[in-house]
């Protein structure tokens, strides 16, 4: 697909540990357009940090283990290129913000040093103009007085000074695609105000591509034009951001929003989801939201894995969901034929049982 | 007596379970190579609060404003540096070993981490018996049976009783920590960021489980929590702490509806709100927090406020003034009105 500068496509991710095998991914798939911020929403384990850590390349492995499937960035399988190539694109056109601004600077080099790396590693550019580039993107980063900061190190500077400084080294290359796993969960509330107000000017401005991680459905309705809700390993469901808080279709989306007290309105009492997250060293066969789904649909969901499909509908065929109450099955016996055709629209569906 | 906040708010505060009156906590700062002491950070500055028997009061505030060190000071796991903690009645702010020991019966703490707060080498009944064990005589069948009682007061199952820390999800070792917390029967609970580190689905049900507790029990909560919308859930009154001081003190319902101190306002405009609407009028705060160790003059939040009036903000410590009744604000914005 041309209009995507990265897909990504039933990935598979095993974690080969003294226990067993941990099914960290399992059948991954989504795609980021160009010009694009597309959230990955989850809950802690669900897999969002190794997605796109495969994507970088950062994988330790052993004992990670990609199974299967594909990665393109650009038309090219980042699966399948050498160390050296991965080097070029990495760092260069695809950077990577991480959560804790402490553990991602080096504390004995110089933010000079650190910020300027990325520019005489990735181009040829002379150590003087990669220093007043560097303090050109700390400047846009809104760090004032940049010029001076080149010469300090990361312990003078306080968490939000940290994390702009991260942002502008993950930026100075411009890059085409960001990655920001978690930029903001380290910092205060008035702090990640600030730094999300960056990321977004910084976007706009660059017209980069960004991958904006989060455990925060506030944070990432913000930001983001698509959002991807994983669970257990998975996609399950993928939506324009106005879909997600409007219209959403998975069971699991909707139980996660009303989790969450909101400032608007008031309950006595939150809505919670029954049980756990299944234990990934053995997932269920079925859907593996089966055991703590309010809408569970009958013994298909915890036989057949549903596949993320796009749900028919007259607005837009990019919503997608991996949920049997959008499948057809009826009069099938198993195993149901569910990777053939689009899903039966059903936005009906969608409310139906909820109170 | 200091020149710290002397307000009209003491004069609200003589019915609560727990009052504090301009309570201090300094840490010494040393330096140099005899290490002496270079001067103080001073974690909290002056702090005047009030809970209600049964009421959950929210303590709300960023990091290193001092929240913790004053649920800390009140629970007298820090030795107060100046001002007074009166709790059930007493004195508690000089109060000895033995005293401490009657005292903890009825106030406890829970901690944001439980799998740092619980001993991994402990099994989840000597854990839930070990502050009865120290605090009170019953005798062992009332422990076990208190125990019993507590374990699916929490949600847990007796078979979890020999199981380890390590073995239990997050959410569950919170509400292993609250079982904890609760063996003795206490009046207060201090709870410190209790559900900071669970995921929304997880804590959602450990705030239901706080609430219904404090039906049962007749439970007080210091909530100390970072998370506004946690705060707006759980809270009857809100006190909103700005560098070891308090900005502001409201109901959670007015406070929500209409809150008066610019900092207070900034903050609950920070909160990032999950709807497809996008803020347009969001308040972005200057820079960073100053350090405690040299705060700043007059009203310590002017060096980022929005709604700066001019030199008196940085010459004169603004009084915790009553705009309108109930309702308690640190700023110039409001000096007229006492």
């Amino acid at each position: 697909m041309a209009d995507n500068i990265l897909t990504v496509e039933d990935l598979k991710v095993d974690f080969h540990t003294e226990e067993g095998t941990v099914h960290a991914l399992d059948g991954v798939s989504f795609e980021v357009g160009y010009d694009e911020v597309l959230g990955v929403i989850g809950e802690s384990g669900c897999g969002k940090s190794v997605t796109v850590l495969s994507v970088m390349g950062l994988l330790q492995s052993p004992p990670a283990d990609i199974v299967a499937g594909t990665i393109e960035y650009e038309g090219t399988d980042l699966l399948s290129v050498s160390d050296e190539e991965l080097n070029e694109i990495r760092g260069g056109q695809i950077s990577m913000v991480y959560q804790d601004p402490m553990t991602s600077l080096n504390p004995v080099l110089t933010i000079g040093h650190q910020v300027t790396e990325p520019l005489l590693r990735h181009t040829d550019m002379s150590k003087a103009n990669a220093r007043e580039k560097a303090i050109e993107m700390l400047e846009s980063c809104g760090l004032a007085d940049a010029d001076r900061l080149m010469d300090e190190y990361p312990h003078e500077l306080s968490g939000g000074m940290r994390q702009r400084v991260v942002i502008a080294m993950a930026l100075v290359t411009e890059p085409d695609l960001l990655i920001a796993d978690e930029p903001t969960t380290a910092l205060d509330v008035t702090i990640q105000a600030q730094i999300m107000d960056l990321l977004e000017n910084l976007q706009e401005e660059f017209g980069m591509s960004v991958i904006f991680i989060s455990h925060d459905l506030g944070v990432i309705s913000e930001i983001s034009d698509r959002i991807a809700v994983m669970y257990a390993g998975r996609v399950v469901e993928s939506a324009s951001m106005e879909r997600i808080f409007e219209s959403p279709l998975h069971p699991y989306t909707r139980k996660l929003s009303e989790s969450i007290p909101s400032l608007d309105t008031t309950v006595d009492r939150l809505p919670t989801i029954e049980g756990q997250v299944p234990s990934l060293y053995d997932p269920p066969s079925g859907c593996r939201f089966a055991s703590r789904c309010p809408q569970y649909h009958g013994e298909e969901c915890d036989m057949v894995d549903p596949q993320l499909q796009p749900v028919e509908s007259e607005e837009n065929t990019a919503h997608k969901v991996a949920c049997h109450l959008y499948t057809d099955v009826s009069g099938e016996s198993p195993p149901w034929d569910v990777g053939d055709g689009y899903a039966r629209s059903v936005a009906t569906e969608a409310t139906r049982g909820d109170n | 007596m200091s020149e710290s906040i002397r307000s009209t708010y003491e004069v609200a505060q003589d019915d609560g379970l727990l009052t504090t009156t301009d309570l201090k906590k300094y840490f010494p700062v040393k330096g140099g190579i005899l290490q002496q002491k270079v001067g103080d950070v001073k974690a909290v500055d002056g702090v005047s609060l009030a809970i209600e028997e049964g009421k959950t009061l929210g303590l709300v505030g960023e990091s290193g404003c001092g929240k913790s060190t004053l649920g800390k000071t009140i629970m007298r796991l820090h030795d107060p540096t100046d001002g007074s903690i009166h709790f059930n009645g007493e004195e508690i702010s000089d109060a000895g070993k033995s005293r401490l020991k009657e005292i903890r019966k009825n106030m406890q703490i829970i901690f944001q981490d439980p799998a740092s707060s619980l001993n991994p080498r402990m099994s989840v009944a000597e854990l839930i018996q070990e502050p009865m064990k120290t605090l009170t005589d019953w005798s062992k069948e009332e422990r076990r049976d208190r125990t019993l009682e507590l374990i699916n007061e929490v949600g847990l199952q007796e078979g979890h009783l020999q199981r380890a820390p390590h073995e239990f999800s997050g959410g569950q070792q919170q509400r292993v920590a609250i079982a904890r917390a609760l063996s003795v029967n206490p009046k207060l609970i201090v709870a410190d960021e209790p559900t900071s580190a669970l995921d929304v689905s997880v804590q959602a049900k450990i705030l239901n489980l706080l609430s219904d507790l404090q039906d049962t029990y007749d439970l007080t909560f210091l909530f100390i929590s970072h998370d506004l919308s946690v705060i707006k859930h759980i809270c009857d009154d809100v006190a909103v702490m700005y560098l070891g001081q308090l900005a502001e003190v409201a109901s959670t319902e007015e406070i929500f509806e209409d809150p008066k101190h610019p900092y207070t306002k900034a903050l609950m405009s920070a909160v990032p709100e999950a709807s497809a609407e996008s803020m347009t009028d969001r308040i972005l705060l200057e820079g960073d927090v100053p350090s405690p160790e040299d705060p700043p003059s007059g009203c310590r939040f002017h060096t980022r406020c929005q709604e700066y009036i001019g030199e008196v903000c940085e010459t004169e410590k603004p009084q915790f003034a009553e705009p309108s009744t109930g309702r308690y604000c640190a700023c110039h914005h409001y000096d007229g009105s006492t």
